[in-house]
């Protein structure tokens, strides 16, 4: 492949977008509003940062033009590879077991105390959204329905855990299952009247579905506790033997020296459990007749319906079995909090869950997983970037610039892989070989 | 009318209306659609033969009509009308067309259907465009996926059934060595026949294919007849079809209806419609009988 075009016309197309990102940058960073002693507001200008905008487009947009590859558009009746198919094979498995030796390996690396860290802020948050993706992925990726106020579901798991272990004493064990059982319902309740939509409508009814969630658990005080949410939840047990320092602890039980990273390492477990179910459970289904439905669903509804398949309850059932994921991961959310309140399940969840589903390729298992650890691991990693205070002044804090790091995410997607990191498709079923689809052939679904 | 469609219907259509807005599209039809026929649904552009279409198959809902398929034996007068009184959808042998949603009337009533645009699942592979039009038998084999997700035994037989039969349609219209590529790969040609293979999987009755030879060349027109006439000939399938081209509709079909402007004009044998004056003028605007008995020949 050659390089996508000449220097001159490069050079033209790239003023060109410099110029349209210097009319953007002006309202947005030329001119700023600041507090003067008087506490009068001053217009101020700033016309370097829009010089340094329009620059930084100017040269980005040029060297995609002029050196970058054009995306591989592959011919629709190749399957399109991205990786070959024994490292396809052995990725996965690696992986697991990888992410099974994790914490063992780095807390015999960096001891109790720095492996907590990594293990918490890196492997189970992480696997979470590695968990809510998979369950989006049934949703989204596999029926085609656009949910955009997921995380409702979510916040029912957690608030299942958090209301029954609080006011009944139920433990985990017992509230896990029925917080799934919940969040499904909640899933099939709101799957009902919004089957007749599709596309954009289905997506402003999802969105509206989670906005009303989150205000319900805002405003119904005597039922969730409002804002300031419910506290002092009870923490993971070992199956039964709770994580301290008593004599009938886990700890002491197992006659280990008590270590506050045991319940940080449990939970870590727990929850790749939790995934690993999910994976399995979305991977069987796929070859199953529901999972069928649900792919030829998002291909097209219509055909679907003459060959007399019930669409409502194909919906139905991943609307469900999406929500149901969301709620094993809600309850486990509580239950690794220990306290929950409705901030935490804003819209901005639900657009990060769907950014990874989106950044993943749709459908696709291992392209989900890896969005996550790009997307989640992306921001943990802006919190580590602590020499770039050297480099800004005290003030500046990396972890602000997390949006930066979506959209940037987004347009280099928009720019290579427009179909996400995996676009290609696997068949569900092959007669004498197994070979991929092109993203290109796949619908996205409308709804 | 002929012969098969007066002594054995297999779809009797009566009074059938459907009206948008104000625009009545197919107005106040009966035909019928004997079994075992080859029934072709002839008419100029606009007389309202898709629109008849979705009716029968249930994507829209007539405004009037009763549309009375009987799966087996005769369909009795007095027992269909026994049957539209009880205010049900079906008795198992006779169904009730009008009162049933587009799913069901695949599913139960075993009526399949192709599109005028063809409607494959162009991101599944061919084999998978057949299995999936084999949904209900799977579906039930799979206890409700619970059975099919610990791979239960008679799951797995039934699934291997599902692709055996697969297996038979992809030889039967040419496609086996094609059965792991996309659909949506394939060429136009045949994408019409798998649309068909797919519409046969559902064990159909009755297939009702919307211009099955649009954009098909000489050759792929004279290997559609072939497939159709076989599909008749094996299965005992009747087959309901809309068509504009001529050598397909007077070589193979039994029984000929022709619509215009939303109006059944004629109801007959080829030979019968080629010389009605009636459609002769549809189709020209004028009593011009040797260049009508071109296009109709």
């Amino acid at each position: 492949m050659s390089p996508s075009m000449s220097i001159t016309r490069a050079l033209r197309e790239a003023g060109f977008a410099g110029l349209v990102a210097a009319g953007l940058a002006f309202p947005i960073l030329t001119l700023g509003t600041e507090m003067d002693q008087s506490n009068r507001l001053v217009l101020e200008q700033r016309w370097s940062w829009m010089a340094i905008a329009a620059a930084l487009v100017f040269v980005g947009r040029f060297l995609v033009l002029a050196f970058a590859r054009k995306p591989a558009r592959a011919a629709p009746h190749t399957g399109a590879r991205v990786l070959s198919p024994a490292l396809a094979a052995a990725l996965p498995r690696a992986g697991v077991i990888a992410l099974f030796l994790f914490p063992m390996v780095m807390l015999f690396w960096l001891g109790p105390q720095g492996s907590l860290k990594w293990i918490n802020n890196y492997g189970v948050q992480i696997l979470i959204y590695v968990m809510l993706g998979w369950g989006l992925n049934i949703v989204v990726g596999l029926a085609g329905l656009l949910d955009l106020g997921y995380v409702a579901f979510y916040a029912v798991g957690a608030y299942t855990y958090a209301l029954l272990s609080t006011h009944f004493g139920l433990s985990f064990w017992i509230c896990l299952p029925l917080a799934g059982l919940m969040a499904a319902s909640w899933g099939a309740m709101l799957g009902f009247p919004v089957l007749r939509l599709r596309g954009d409508y289905l997506a402003i009814v999802t969105l509206a579905f989670g906005e009303i969630v989150s205000a319900v658990l805002t405003n119904w005080t005597d039922f969730s506790n409002g804002k300031a949410g419910i506290m002092s939840i009870p923490r993971i047990t070992f199956f039964g033997l709770p994580f301290n320092a008593n004599e009938n602890g886990f700890a002491a039980t197992f006659g280990l020296e008590f270590q506050a990273i045991h319940r940080t390492i449990f939970l870590f477990y727990l929850i790749l459990a939790l995934a690993l179910i999910t994976h399995v459970v979305t991977l069987r289904l796929r070859a199953l007749p529901v999972g069928r439905a649900w792919e030829a669903l998002r291909e097209d509804e219509i055909a679907c319906r003459s060959l007399g398949i019930n669409t409502v309850n194909t919906k139905l059932t991943a609307f469900a079995l999406g929500a149901m994921f969301a709620g094993f991961a809600g309850s486990f959310f509580a239950v690794r909090q220990g306290f929950v309140n409705p901030d935490s399940f804003t819209f901005m969840e639900s657009a990060t869950i769907l950014a990874i589903v989106v950044l993943g390729g749709m459908g696709s298992q291992l392209g989900v997983a890896l969005a996550a650890v790009v997307m989640v691991g992306g921001t943990e990693v802006l919190r580590e970037l602590t020499f770039l205070k050297q480099i800004f002044g005290s003030s500046f804090d990396p972890s602000l610039y997390r949006m930066l790091l979506f959209g940037l995410a987004m347009v280099v997607m928009m720019i290579w892989r427009p179909r996400g990191l995996i676009s290609s498709r696997e068949p569900s079923v092959f007669l004498s070989q197994k070979k991929n689809v092109s993203g290109a052939l796949v619908q996205e679904g409308h709804g | 009318m002929t012969a098969r469609a007066l002594s054995s219907p297999l779809l009797t259509i009566e009074h059938l209306t459907m009206r948008f807005g104000g625009l009545t599209a197919v107005n106040d039809v009966s035909f019928t659609v004997g079994r075992g026929d080859i029934t072709a649904l002839i008419g100029p552009n606009g007389a309202g033969k898709t629109t008849l279409f979705n009716c029968i198959t249930g994507f829209y809902k007539p405004a009037q009509g009763r549309l009375a398929l009987a799966r087996e034996g005769l369909a009795q007068a007095e027992n269909v009308d026994a049957l539209t009184k009880s205010g049900r959808r079906h008795n198992g042998v006779i169904y009730l067309l009008e009162r049933m949603p587009d799913f069901e009337i695949t599913r139960d009533a075993h009526v399949a259907r192709t599109f005028q645009n063809i409607r494959l699942f162009s991101g599944m592979t061919v084999l998978e465009n057949l299995v999936v039009a084999q949904h209900n038998i799977l579906m039930r084999a799979s206890g409700l996926s619970l059975l099919g997700l610990v791979g239960w035994p008679s799951f797995r037989a039934a699934e291997k059934a599902a692709i055996e039969k697969a297996s038979f349609w992809l030889d039967k219209i040419g496609l086996m060595d094609r059965a792991d590529d996309p659909a949506g790969a394939l060429p136009y040609g045949a994408q019409r026949r798998l649309e068909i293979a797919r519409a046969m999987c559902t064990d159909p009755v009755l297939l009702c294919l919307d211009e099955p030879a649009a954009g098909l060349n000489p050759r792929e027109s004279a290997e559609l007849n072939d497939l159709l006439l076989s599909i008749r000939a094996e299965l005992g399938t009747s087959i309901l079809l809309i068509e504009h081209d001529m050598s397909v509709v007077m070589k193979i079909s039994d029984h000929v209806v022709v619509l215009d402007y939303g109006k059944l004009i004629a109801d007959g044998t080829p030979d019968d419609i080629r010389n009605d004056p009636r459609v002769i003028a549809a189709y020209l605007g004028v009593e011009d009988t040797d260049e009508a008995a071109e296009v109709l020949a």
